[in-house]
């Protein structure tokens, strides 16, 4: 079985991005990242944590003072649906519909592009009115850190998408690029694994106090 | 390479049998997400009340987004599946270094 084979709907494999030992090992290789990348951002949320509101003076905003509960709320749906349409990319790229498969991904980057334009305007917005900036105290520090290079991980899988997209656009589903696709939505998954523990330990939890 | 399609000498039958099966994975997987959309709204839902004592509600909100993270692995992440074995390795020995470091930060840094 050639990576670039032409595969019929009953030839294509079930576990496309599997069946290439290339696939098999890329697979392995993406978890063993996805491993280091959560004891990343671990550190980042135990920063965080240990420098939570530690600021110089009274006048310097808290976190209970700078966030609002809509913004996230919107922000976290956007994020947690996206990571649903990459589950509906994948389920028709298992069933070899490219078109569709290549319709469901570019649902998923534009609400990834939806976030991403929330948190700029919630950074921007911080900035501007709190004066709560990267270095105006340890607690600004670590929450632009922290959220901003989950920013940057969706900013990173965005562009993997795109790339992946513009790239494989007239080559079709094979077993060369179907372990890619699947790999790029597993870091968009992982992503909205962050997320979920982003919106609870920095937002909800700074807003309880 | 070995392929799961070859079962039946009619690849159209098995074709068939795949399709079923992957659109009832699919199913499952759009329950999943109602459930965390579900546990979401619930957790933002508790913090905008304003009524309970942030010793109630820090647990309860930690716990829904573990088990949303659950989900996340398990289904959309198909952990669930078999031969997830050595990437579970990988992925909990990350969480264990990583929920460590918290406890450290936690109890060690004070300003």
């Amino acid at each position: 079985m050639h990576a670039d084979e032409k595969f019929t709907d009953a030839t294509w494999p079930a576990s496309p991005e599997k069946a290439t030992l290339e696939g098999k090992n890329k697979y392995l290789g993406f978890w063993l990242f996805l491993g280091g990348e959560t004891v990343l951002f671990a550190s980042l949320f135990a920063t965080y944590l240990a420098l939570k509101d530690k600021v110089p003076n009274g006048e310097a905003a808290l976190a209970k003072d700078l966030f609002e509960l809509p913004l996230t709320f919107v922000a976290t749906m956007l994020l947690l649906t996206s990571s649903l349409t990459s589950v509906y990319a994948m389920y028709h790229m298992k069933n070899n519909h490219f078109k569709q498969m290549q319709a469901w991904l570019v649902i998923t980057i534009a609400l990834g592009f939806g976030f991403l334009g929330l948190e700029i305007y919630e950074f921007n917005h911080y900035v501007h009115k709190f004066h709560h900036t990267f270095t105006s105290s340890a607690f600004g520090s670590a929450f632009y850190t922290l959220v901003g290079f989950h920013g940057g991980h969706v900013a990173f899988g965005l562009m993997w998408f795109i790339s992946l997209m513009v790239r494989n656009a007239r080559r079709g589903l094979n077993l060369y690029n179907a372990p890619k696709f699947y790999i790029a939505s597993l870091y968009w998954h992982f992503i909205d694994v962050v997320w979920v523990f982003i919106f609870t330990v920095v937002y909800l939890m700074g807003m309880v106090g | 390479m070995a392929n799961e399609q070859s079962n039946s000498a009619n690849p159209n039958v098995d074709l068939k049998y795949r399709r079923k099966k992957n659109a009832e994975e699919m199913k499952q997987q759009v329950i999943t997400f109602v459930m965390m959309i579900f546990f979401t709204v619930i957790s933002f839902v508790a913090v905008a009340m304003e009524d309970f004592s942030h010793w109630f509600i820090k647990p309860v909100i930690l716990l829904l987004a573990v088990i949303q993270v659950i989900f996340q692995l398990y289904y959309f992440m198909h952990m669930k599946h078999k031969g997830h074995g050595t990437i579970a390795l990988f992925l909990f020995s990350g969480l264990a270094v990583g929920l460590i470091t918290v406890l450290t930060f936690l109890t060690i840094v004070w300003l």
